[in-house]
């Protein structure tokens, strides 16, 4: 097991963390990338998918959105759109890309949280006399609080997860660590890159869910 | 000269591509469906038995579900990656890739079903003398046959996706078309393949819900239920990796 002493002295060695192409650089690209595009998805996605939610229309649309998600390529879509003109913009494809990735889930989720709210507790409320926006705000976002969370972590994991394919497509992140190992025939790097980019998914995973569980509304 | 015009141009759509190198993207589709095909009826195997464990003993549940939740989110570049030590540049890193994956979503799925068995059609077998063994094939996994291949297309689907990325140790059948296409940025063939890839998919897609449809003939007359069913297991894990 070469490769793991190998990545291990390839990650505690201080030259690989420095500078243009080392660790924190391609780190702060990665969060960059990935922030901006959860942000921007999720503006997108979620004031759509909670108004169809509260209307109670476009269910097919909202669930049918994420099958189609599931069948597209992520890496064929990012390498298609780095050969369009696009690709002459730099981060525009990958910041693209990303985004689209981001919407099916978030608009899945959200849009079913709204569905899945116990009809009689929607209709104790109407009968209570609250209007449609208190329903809204009181009764239906508080209880698909949970579900538009896991809309929002899925999202957020597989952001974080095709930035590192964008290094696939010659932009920056994390990946690149682990794709430039590969044309330098350097397994140790190769892993330690990997490991890097591991961790990262999932302290991103874990940081989504306790956000989640301190926000939420319903928490005592 | 005329039809080798789109090549030279390097348009995206080029039917001149399609003649003179058939063999290639044919040669890329059988790879691509040989590593789909294989890394589902592994992760098939691998999660039958974790589902039957994780139910049988409430204890391993947790940690089964959790660990199988934990590998999905690792990025595939970087699961690619981890396993390039055990296995080198071969077929078999992107396979074990793929099962990894499919996990998560075969095992939920197979759970799920398994525990929407009902307690009297149990009870009725047991009573009729049917030893564990016999109750599991013939009665529980029958009825866990819908959920169950639900997870089998959710899986199928996102492993055609996912092949792609096996492009990176160089056995990612149309991936592979598409990452050589960008370096080269050869146009009609990112596209195509790329194209082919959705096809696949689809096509996937559909000769599995033939099959399910044509295995569980005692569903269509209750579909309102089993559809909800499968659509509730499905909504667990939207996301795919990517």
């Amino acid at each position: 097991m070469n490769a793991i002493t190998g990545a291990w002295d390839w990650l505690t060695t201080a030259a690989n963390w420095e500078g243009e192409r080392g660790v924190w650089h391609r780190l702060a690209e990665h969060l960059y990338f990935s922030g901006v595009c959860l942000a921007v998805a999720c503006a997108i996605a979620l004031p759509l998918a909670l108004y169809l939610g509260h209307i109670g229309k476009g269910g097919a649309l909202a669930v049918n959105i994420s099958n189609v998600g599931r069948a597209v390529p992520t890496l064929a879509l990012l390498i298609l759109l780095t050969l369009t003109p696009l690709g002459e913009h730099g981060d525009a494809p990958t910041l693209i890309a990303l985004v689209l990735f981001a919407v099916p889930p978030l608009l899945t989720n959200a849009y079913l949280g709204m569905r899945e709210v116990d009809r009689a507790v929607v209709e104790a409320a109407r009968g209570m006399g609250m209007s449609g926006g208190q329903l809204f705000a009181r009764v239906e976002l508080p209880l698909a609080y949970p579900l538009i969370m896991t809309g929002i972590r899925s999202a957020g994991v597989q952001v974080v997860a095709t930035a590192t394919l964008a290094a696939m497509a010659g932009e920056g992140g994390l990946g690149r660590i682990i794709t430039a190992g590969f044309n330098l025939q350097n397994t140790p790097q190769v892993v330690a890159g990997a490991v890097l980019v591991a961790l990262l998914a999932l302290l991103v995973e874990g940081v989504l869910v306790v956000a989640g569980r301190l926000f939420d509304p319903m928490r005592r | 000269m005329a039809e080798q015009n789109c090549l030279v141009t390097n348009d995206w759509i080029c039917g001149e591509y399609l003649r003179t190198r058939s063999q290639e993207l044919i040669d890329a589709t059988l790879e691509h469906v040989g590593i789909t095909v294989v890394s589902v009826v592994i992760g098939v195997a691998v999660a039958l038995p974790l589902a039957l464990l994780a139910r049988r003993f409430r204890f391993l549940a947790g940690p089964i579900l959790g660990v199988t939740t934990v590998l999905y989110s690792v990025p595939s570049l970087a699961m690619f990656s981890l396993l390039l030590p055990f296995f080198g540049l071969s077929v078999s890193l992107v396979v074990t890739g793929l099962v990894l994956y499919s996990l998560t979503v075969l095992v939920r799925n197979i759970l799920a079903g398994l525990q929407a068995v009902p307690e009297e059609a149990r009870d009725a077998a047991k009573g009729m003398g049917y030893g564990p063994l016999r109750l599991l094939w013939e009665v529980e996994l029958p009825l866990a046959l819908p959920a169950l291949l639900a997870g089998v297309r959710i899986a199928t689907v996102s492993t055609v996706a996912l092949t792609t990325v096996g492009a990176i140790v160089d056995y990612g059948g149309l991936g592979t078309l598409i990452l050589d296409g960008l370096d080269t940025t050869f146009k009609a063939q990112v596209l195509t393949a790329s194209v082919l890839c959705v096809l696949l998919a689809v096509v996937a897609d559909l000769l599995l819900l033939g099959l399910q449809r044509w295995l569980t003939p005692w569903t269509r007359a209750r579909r309102t239920r089993t559809s909800r069913a499968s659509r509730e297991a499905a909504v667990t894990k939207v996301a795919e990796p990517a």
